[in-house]
């Protein structure tokens, strides 16, 4: 059987313990992590390339599409806009940091509403969903539509379902 | 059956049988440990068949070999394989089948089958040898069972992962896995069930990875990584078949974290595309940032190629060109006598239309992580297409074919860009001259200005009309730059042209009638995309349909059913024949009238436009109804009726149609790919605007036709009726008749 590399470790959380600067130090997903490369890397780079979060997915790489949509300090952004300097001090949330014990309401309801068909964009889209829940627990159809991720397959339709079921699930919506 | 024919019947249906027959156990051929994940192997897994492994607390992992493209097929395939082997589906788990090439022999083939996705075949030919592969599994089982209690098989049945005795005794699979293995099928074909009695097979059924695409953790082939690889970003030329004149790289080496910089030759003008797309630069770097920033320093000197004075335009007016002067063109059908038709007609009507390039534009753009050694190499990429992938690395590498192991990850999207591997070709040359692993990034601007084209053309359709506004001729002449001007031997066949189907409607329903196609030069890389000869030429035929009913004060509905005439089956040699049944299209398109309340008159601004097509062996119809706010067009109700024979999974095929009407809404209202200068003019989603949630209709009401007929594909039926239907609602609602997409752009500027 020909040796293939074994997948490179990605960068580990900062465990120091030394006061870091703090513009040097962003949380991600809960842990804190040092950087001292690039400032003007897009965090959407840094995620993937050196950390290997690869959940957060490149689509457009000028804030279009919405394939990176991540939580930075609660509200959505696009991580290709957003670079490693505006990042630091701040907490970042990926599709990876958004379960806890159990899934996130709108993951389970994507799940059951069954909404992905290549599901590349899926991520964005949750993520987006979960930040208009947090501004709109009982959202109407316009606000809905407010949400600009972009989907290739055309799951728009299950994506509503999907959004509306999460806010249920949440407790924010009757069903 | 040949020897040969029965070895590879028996190694495909079952696993690991040599020539001599004995069976490989402990997977000591690396060609075949490569087929399995190493974390699945152990002493409570048993292999049992290609597709089947079994643990021994009697969970089943079932293998997915299609490349799952959001089509489905990962769950679809394996449904039926667990059907046929009688096991319950929460105690399945699918695994993703890597690329399965092999030499046997002396004979080359793929041990799992057809693997492509294309012409949406998998779920047609699954239905005939991945039923029998997991009906081969469950016959080892029961012979396992019938030797343990010394019983004939034939009194022993299955249930639940289970084989149960006559006396009521049963043995789950796991029990009887180790031993099965060492069973011999026969040669006669093994019986698979009637469907009548699938449990599984027709039930909703949720993706199997759903899960771990809601949590990030799913890989497409973008977001894999090896140890010591080089994150490698091109420029690529601009110009069609144009070259790199010079090229100062001095800035771009500076960057921090760039490490190298390859230049990759493009195919020359004419030749066919079996290599990169286009001549380009490759910024080689630590990560993908830093090859970003190398590539915007590069500093080339671009050569124009033969097509520098290419533009839509120009294009648009050598096919019109074309058209008027009435040339002999490529006859593509001829029945009856047109000209003559044509002197008896009482009306005589006619009409162009426009359609324009597209961009595939996939949510995940091209990509390859290569390595390449001198005994073989791995290729890890989002793919459609593994047996190209396989064969244009052997033939840029000399490496044989067996010694390349390709991984089929999960692709963000693909509708049909991945039919070509040029990406690979990139991947390979680069890795080829920088001596490592390459994870080649295409950027979204590299990805909508170098594509494989859906074709651009004009169709020019004349109708002519008896006493009783009968059509009794039909012309169909089309000028248009075909996918496969590139390829010898194929331009010129009217089976290949790929813009005008020889039996497609009304073709074998009206006496007298012409199909004629013009060939279109252009410079523009052309391939197929989603339903790529129905989408192109659907929204002409379907468009002017109504253009009669109208002129001749006839109902659009009625019209179609009486050209459609009595059901019956008519030769269909293209994809999805051998018959087009005019009574199933004639059911969707009644059915589709009633759920929109075809007859009812609309007063509040509101229109309705219908349309039906055949793709692939699959009948669809849409309506839609919709009405125009400012410049806004609103979708009130979108509604697709579709016959696709048997259902596997109605979610998917659910999935499928929704999505596929949504794209069809999308790429009909805004999306067009243009050229000027010879250069593609679009560079991301701004320019390629697609659909936003915003304006799209908040369902599809999506019906589906029941059927025991065998099942046929789903992904390529929901879209070619999109865009008629949608002009013609348009037509109702303003009176502006559009034939030339997109349809909003141009509905703007004749309002």
């Amino acid at each position: 059987m020909p040796k293939t590399n074994p997948d490179p470790t990605p960068a580990s959380p900062d465990k120091s313990g030394e006061a870091r600067a703090s513009t040097r130090q962003l949380t991600i997903n809960g842990k804190p992590y040092f950087h001292d490369g690039d400032a003007d890397m897009p965090l959407l780079w840094y995620l993937r390339d050196v950390l290997r979060l690869t959940g957060t997915k490149y689509g457009c790489g000028i804030g279009a599409c919405g394939a990176c949509t991540v939580l930075v300090d609660g509200k959505a952004a696009r991580a290709c806009q957003v670079t490693m300097a505006a990042a630091m001090g701040q907490h970042v949330t990926t599709i990876e940091g958004l379960e806890g014990d159990k899934l996130h309401p709108v993951q389970q309801a994507w799940i059951e509403h069954d909404v992905a068909q290549c599901g590349y964009c899926q991520a964005g889209q949750i993520m987006s969903a979960v930040d208009l829940l947090a501004r709109k627990p009982r959202p109407s159809d316009a606000d809905i539509a407010s949400i600009g991720n972009l989907c290739r397959c055309g799951t728009y339709p299950r994506i509503r379902s999907a959004i509306l079921r999460a806010a249920v699930l949440s407790g924010g919506a009757t069903s | 059956m040949t020897a040969t024919a029965s070895l590879t019947r028996r190694r495909f249906l079952q696993f690991g049988l040599t020539a001599g027959g004995a069976l490989l156990v402990g997977f000591r051929n690396p060609a075949m440990a490569a087929a399995i994940p190493a974390e699945l192997l152990g002493d409570d897994l048993v292999q049992l068949t290609a597709f089947v492994m079994i643990e021994r607390d009697n969970r089943v992992v079932i293998g997915a070999r299609g490349c799952e493209t959001g089509q489905g097929v990962i769950t679809a395939l394996p449904m039926l394989i667990a059907e046929e082997l009688d096991v319950d589906w929460s105690k399945v788990r699918v695994i993703q089948l890597p690329y399965g090439y092999e030499v046997v022999d002396g004979k080359a083939g793929n041990r799992y089958g057809n693997q492509s996705a294309g012409s949406s075949t998998s779920i047609a030919e699954a239905w005939i040898d991945l039923r029998e592969a997991g009906a081969a599994a469950r016959w080892l089982l029961v012979q396992a069972a019938a030797a343990a209690w010394s019983v004939d098989a034939d009194s022993l049945r299955t249930e639940s992962g289970h084989v149960v005795n006559a006396d009521g005794r049963k043995l789950s699979y796991g029990a009887l896995a180790r031993t099965a293995t060492s069973r011999q099928l026969p040669d006669a074909p093994i019986p698979t069930k009637d469907p009548a009695t699938f449990k599984l097979v027709g039930k909703p059924t949720r993706t199997v990875d759903g899960r771990s695409i809601v949590t990030g953790r799913n890989r497409y082939g973008i977001d894999e990584y090896l140890s010591g690889a080089l994150v490698a970003v091109m420029l690529r030329c601009p110009y069609l078949d144009g070259s790199l004149e010079s090229l100062d790289d001095s800035e771009a080496r500076r960057i921090a974290g760039v490490r190298d910089i390859i230049i990759i030759d493009g195919p020359k003008p004419d030749e066919m595309f079996d290599g990169p797309l286009a001549s380009g630069i490759a910024v080689l770097a630590e990560n993908t940032w830093a090859a970003i920033q190398g590539r915007k320093a590069l500093k080339p000197v671009w050569k124009q190629g033969p097509w520098q004075d290419e533009s839509t335009a120009a294009l648009s007016k050598r096919a019109h060109g074309l058209l008027d002067a009435a040339s002999a063109g490529i006859e593509v059908r001829r029945d009856g006598d047109l000209a003559a038709s044509r002197k008896r007609a009482r009306h005589t009507l006619s009409a162009r239309y426009e359609v324009p390039f597209l961009a595939h534009a996939t949510m995940e753009p091209p990509g390859a992580l290569i390595e390449l050694r001198s005994d073989g190499a791995l290729l890890i990429a989002s793919l459609q297409n593994p047996d190209g992938a396989s064969r244009i690395i052997s033939d840029l590498t000399g490496l044989a074919r067996e010694s390349i192991e390709i991984r089929l990850p999960r692709s963000g999207g693909s509708f049909a860009r991945r039919l070509q591997n040029d990406f690979v070709a990139e991947a390979v040359l680069i890795a080829k001259k920088a001596g490592k692993p390459i994870k080649l990034m295409w950027l979204r601007e590299d990805d909508l200005a170098h594509d494989f084209y859906r074709p651009f053309g004009v169709h020019a359709l004349l109708a002519t009309l008896d006493r009783k506004n009968r059509v009794a001729g039909w012309s169909h002449q089309c000028a248009a730059t075909s996918p496969t001007w590139r390829m010898p031997g194929m331009q010129d066949d009217p089976q290949y042209i790929g813009c005008l189907e020889a039996d497609d409607f009304p073709a074998g329903l009206v006496d007298n009638l012409e199909k004629v196609f013009h060939p279109l030069e252009s410079g523009m890389p052309r391939g197929w995309w989603r339903a790529p000869l129905h989408t192109f030429h659907a929204f002409a035929v379907q468009s002017f349909i109504d253009e009669i009913a109208y002129e001749v004060r006839r109902d659009a509905v009625e019209l179609r059913l009486e050209m459609l005439g009595p059901p019956r089956e008519i030769p269909f040699r293209g994809q999805g024949g051998p018959v087009f049944d005019s009574g199933r299209m004639a059911h969707v398109l009644k059915l589709c009238a009633e759920k929109i309340r075809w007859g009812e008159k609309r007063s509040d601004g509101r229109g309705i436009g219908i349309a039906c097509h055949f793709t692939f062996g699959g009948y669809s119809a849409h309506a839609f109804e919709i009405s125009m706010q400012d410049d806004k067009l609103k979708i009130h109700r979108a509604i697709c009726v579709v016959d696709v024979g048997r259902v596997i999974n109605p979610l998917g095929l659910e999935a499928q149609i929704m999505g596929g009407t949504i794209d069809g809404i999308s790429t009909a209202l805004n999306l067009a790919i243009s050229v000027r200068g010879g250069q593609v003019q679009q560079r991301n989603f701004p320019d390629y605007p697609l659909l936003s949630m915003a304006d799209a209709p908040n369902k599809v009401d999506v019906h589906i036709v029941e059927s025991t007929r065998d099942p046929v594909g789903a992904g390529e039926m929901g879209i070619a009726s999109v865009a008629p239907a949608l002009a013609n609602a348009i037509f109702a609602t303003t009176t502006v008749r559009i034939r030339k997409l997109p349809l909003l752009p141009e509905l703007m500027r004749m309002l």
